[in-house]
């Protein structure tokens, strides 16, 4: 296999350089060790489009959540990935942190943060009358927002690949060398060949940028654990409610997500042992649910769906790394890209297809591409939409996931979608069943059903030895993820 | 906008009784809206038996309760002119207070409703690990019992080998027994309160009949594997269900059943601003199960979860009676008369532990065997009573505790020759080859130690469509459901 570009790494930052390379006419190869894309920081975070008042300012962090929160908006539109500007408050509980939130409005009005303000306790309580009355002042930002982490991954990921790219998962890069002016990738699959290698490996930075050169920088992955709530909760506060920063991170938050549920996290622990130990801990939930009731009151933990911990890339580095690796001609990196990475992503696709053309790599402009994707969602269209559209394809007329209002139509978009999911997981990041309260407990046979149909139409080689019963390859998630064993009380012949 | 003076969400247990009530109460123009595309609702996956003891007045499996409730809604519902219309596979989007109700399916769209009385019967749903809050790893094979039911009986896929239980729920406790019967081992089922959750009488026909310990005061504090479930953590836990640090034990599986407890299925009640008891989790309601929204009525598991579907079916039918008497203005409205929380149904089930058994349960022994050689002590399981019966061995057994004739009859047959009912699954080559599935049952009772000799037989054989229920599919073995 052969590429002008290969891009190591299908997160949230490798698509949205995949994506930023559309106009352009190269081959394209986004790579993924996992079976689909998003399988890593991206799935299992905060989902905030933070905007922009934290990092330092003249830092590259700094201008990239700035910008990377400006452009969101448009590109959520264009790629019909769920995004809301409902902006953001940080809590003052003291006067030491009041001096702190006129140091981070200091810092966002440098950073170029539009409308940010310091508000009352009075402004603050009729705002928000769930925040708890030890709250004295805040910072508010009315341009921070909310996203579908995964969804905007998938999403640039899936038009890059209609627009001719290729994405392949299941494919791990052990290995980097240079071969006359081209690079030879060693992978778990077979070598590819490339002019120009983007890194965009998340928690294993370090490592892959081992392959290269010695790393000027560890990658030092950090959990944070969440608690997910039911709707029933996600109107409890209409904005993401920050406390003061520490040394630690930016503390536990409360906030609405995009699918209309309430989140409370993260902590902040970091991995000795495996970077992708995505466990959580009993210790830490209750950290979770300690810390976000300073914030907001009255919080119904019973109706919890569900916990899980994502694991930032956290690097030695203060800032993004983002570069031409160091004495490598077409090798490049985006490492350590920790909080606020997913708001700046929108900006680091851009930011390193310049720094592409400025290392002097031909990109010549493509005649015709599309940017945008068209995605139905049913469940917020208006009565009349609804009727109008099971009118013209039945298939929107049979709801599945019931919990989400998820239709038999929406998933089979999913299931022909230019990444086909693997996994019920890949369907659940595709058409959002299984993520509300019942979590799968009572589509997940109908979406057995549906990936099994999707894998008989799967044309199967002449002669070949008959496969084993589909559902046996059915996956929850990852590659060993099977959710079935052979039944061994029917193996015998039948009579 | 289609019009009806009676509309019924659900057609489980709870829809199809309160739509025959209705149809016998006068009412002539009664919908009933069905998610599925077979009536029956939950029952038809519970493919165990000890349905329909106290309404039907016979033992039933869920799958033939299904049938039989279906049948006794066609009986007054003559097909020349029906006064409840049915619609299958179709989905309520939303209920309004002021009784409109927008609903979908493939064949008619979206379909706006209008109607004089609701009833609720939208059923129930279990309680999920994020409900539980168990930490751990993320790994495939922990799911509720229910699914585990579903991808079991229905889909006929093996969900585990190597299974243990958490909550002694009594769809927990069923899920034991078949996980065995389809070849499974079940290690151990675990219940964080004192006391089992479900039915004394599964406890002794679904644990003890096979050996699976119970421990008790227990509950699962790690979830380990990364792909796949490797195993859990157990701790014991204090008098207020918090674990105590030093007591882990560590368990090997590959799957693990969450049966710990249903919840009301109140979401489209909520939409339509019917107020909630905390307390239940369904409609506060008056005595005829009228809800805080007059003309909105509810009954079955979305009103409070029952210990069983007759139980289910008698209350459907007042409600039934009670939105037929309201839609011809006969009847007051909720206006005038208190909601409360809901009455309970008589004869709910009390659950006599006897403290002996408590005990030996908790060492995860079997407390069928008393010290005692002389007497043996046991659940007697003919009826969801569960009495405790303890039998004086000799040449002329004593039964005693019994509340019935029946359980001296099975107090006796216990100690000489147990007998049980049996039930499974069996392969259907369908008319196109493919290979799809009925429910079946032993043709009555069958000495215990033939239950797997009859079990293996089933499991290797596979009958010809088309089947119907009550056809004997193979010596000894009916049909509970059909092609």
């Amino acid at each position: 296999m052969k590429y002008d570009i290969v891009i190591v790494g299908a997160g949230v930052i490798g698509a949205s350089i995949a994506y930023n390379l559309i106009p352009y006419d190269v081959s394209v190869l986004l790579l993924d060790k996992n079976n689909d894309v998003a399988m890593g920081s991206t799935r299992a975070n905060s989902a905030i489009i933070h905007a922009g008042f934290d990092p330092k300012p003249g830092t590259l962090m700094a201008k990239l959540n700035v910008e990377g929160n400006q452009r969101c908006e448009k590109l959520c539109a264009d790629l019909s990935v769920p995004f809301s500007r409902c902006g953001s408050l940080v809590l003052a509980f003291s006067e030491k942190d009041k001096v702190l939130l006129q140091e981070l409005l200091d810092r966002g009005n440098a950073n170029g943060v539009p409308d940010l303000r310091i508000i009352s306790s009075e402004e603050l309580h009729e705002m928000e009358p769930s925040i708890s009355e030890e709250a004295i002042a805040a910072l508010y930002a009315p341009s921070a927002g909310i996203v579908n982490p995964w969804e905007l991954c998938l999403a640039q990921a899936e038009v890059f690949v209609r627009n001719g790219g290729t994405f392949l998962g299941n494919c791990k890069v052990t290995g980097i060398r240079k071969s006359d002016n081209r690079y030879i990738l060693e992978t778990t699959q077979e070598n590819i060949e490339a002019n120009t290698v983007i890194l965009a490996c998340g928690v294993y930075s370090d490592i892959v940028h081992g392959f290269v050169s010695e790393p000027d920088f560890r990658i030092v992955p950090t959990r944070g654990e969440y608690y997910l709530l039911d709707k029933s909760e996600g109107s409890r506060v209409g904005r993401v409610i920050f406390q003061c920063p520490d040394e630690n991170g930016k503390g536990i938050l409360v906030s609405p997500t995009v699918h209309g549920n309430l989140i409370c996290g993260p902590t902040a622990e970091i991995l000795k042992g495996d970077p992708e130990d995505t466990s959580t801990t009993a210790e830490k939930l209750a950290e979770v649910k300690a810390k976000a009731a300073l914030s907001v009151k009255d919080i119904s933990w019973r109706d919890n769906i569900r916990n899980f911990s994502g694991i930032r890339a956290n690097s030695t580095a203060e800032d993004f790394i983002i570069r031409r690796i160091p004495e490598e001609q077409g090798i490049f990196e985006a490492a350590g890209i920790k909080s606020p990475g997913l708001a700046s992503s929108p900006a680091i696709g851009p930011y390193m297809v310049d720094l592409l053309k400025d290392s002097g790599i031909s990109l010549p402009e493509k005649a015709s591409y599309d940017l945008t994707r068209k995605k139905i969602h049913f469940r917020d269209l208006s009565n009349e939409e609804r009727a109008e559209l099971v009118k013209k394809d039945s298939a929107y007329g049979r709801i599945v996931c019931r919990c989400e209002g998820i239709t038999e139509g929406e998933i089979r978009d999913a299931l022909n979608s230019p990444i086909p999911p693997v996994s019920l997981d890949a369907v659940k990041r595709r058409a959002g069943t299984g993520m509300g309260r019942c979590q799968g407990g009572f589509c997940g046979p109908r979406i057995v059903e549906m990936l099994i149909e999707q894998s008989r139409n799967v044309a199967v080689p002449c002669g070949s030895t008959p496969l084993p019963p589909a559902h046996l390859s059915i996956l929850q998630d990852a590659n060993g993820s099977n959710l079935f064993f052979e039944r061994d009380a029917e193996k015998e012949v039948e009579s | 906008m289609r019009n009806y003076d009676i509309v019924i969400i659900g057609g489980g247990p709870a829809g199809l009784a309160a739509a025959k009530s209705a149809a016998e109460n006068g009412c002539t123009s009664v919908l009933l809206i069905e998610r599925d595309t077979k009536l029956g609702g939950i029952l038809n996956q519970c493919i165990h038996n000890g349905f329909g003891l106290s309404y039907f007045g016979e033992e039933l499996t869920g799958p033939e309760y299904a049938y039989r409730a279906t049948e006794e809604l066609k009986s007054v519902n003559p097909v020349d002119h029906p006064s409840v219309e049915i619609l299958l596979d179709t989905f309520v989007m939303e209920i309004t207070a002021d009784k409109k109700i927008y609903a979908m399916n493939k064949k008619d769209g979206y379909i706006e409703i209008s109607a004089k009385a609701i009833i609720l019967a939208m059923g129930c749903r279990e309680k999920a690990r994020g409900a539980l809050a168990i930490p751990g790893t993320r790994p495939a094979g922990v799911m509720t019992a229910g699914l585990a039911q579903h991808y079991v009986n229905i889909d006929g896929y093996m969900v585990g080998r190597k299974v243990v239980i958490l909550g002694s729920g009594d769809i927990g406790l069923i899920m034991a027994r078949r996980m065995i019967f389809e070849g499974a081992k079940v290690l151990a089922c675990i219940e964080i309160a004192p006391q089992p959750g479900g039915l004394a009488r599964n406890i002794t026909q679904c644990l003890q009949d096979y050996g699976i310990p119970l421990y008790l005061k227990r509950t699962v504090t790690a979830i380990h594997g990364k792909e796949r479930l490797t195993g859990i953590t157990v701790s014991q836990v204090d008098d207020k269900y918090t674990p105590i640090p030093g007591t882990e034990q560590e368990i090997e599986c590959d799957t693990l059943l969450l049966s710990c407890g249903l919840i009301p299925e109140n979401e489209l009640s909520r939409k339509a601003g019917i107020s909630i008891d905390p307390k239940t989790g369904g409609p506060f309601s008056s005595d005829v199960h009228e809800t805080s929204v007059p003309g909105i009525f509810a009954c079955g598991n979305v009103l409070h979860v029952h210990d069983l579907a007759d139980n289910v079916t008698k209350e459907a039918i007042e409600a039934g009676k009670a939105a037929a008497l309201y839609v011809s203005g006969k009847a007051s409205s909720t206006s005038e008369q208190a909601v409360s929380s809901p009455k309970v149904f008589p004869g709910k089930i009390v659950r006599p532990i006897d403290p002996d058994a408590a005990k030996a349960l908790e060492n995860g022994i079997s407390p069928t065997e008393d010290g005692n050689s002389a007497v043996r002590r046991m659940t007697c399981i003919i009826c969801p009573k569960g009495c405790t019966l303890t039998v004086t061995l000799g040449s002329d057994p004593k039964v005693t505790g019994n509340s019935c004739p029946r359980g001296e009859e099975y107090g006796i047959s216990e100690i000489s020759h147990p007998m049980r009912t049996l039930t499974s699954t069996i392969r259907v080559r369908k008319l196109d080859g493919s290979i799809g599935r009925v429910s079946v049952k032993s043709k009555g009772e069958i000495p215990k130690e033939e239950i797997f000799t009859l079990s293996t037989k089933i499991h290797h054989t596979v009958i010809d469509a088309p089947v119907s229920v009550g056809d004997e599919v193979l010596p000894g073995v009916v049909a509970t459901s059909s092609t």
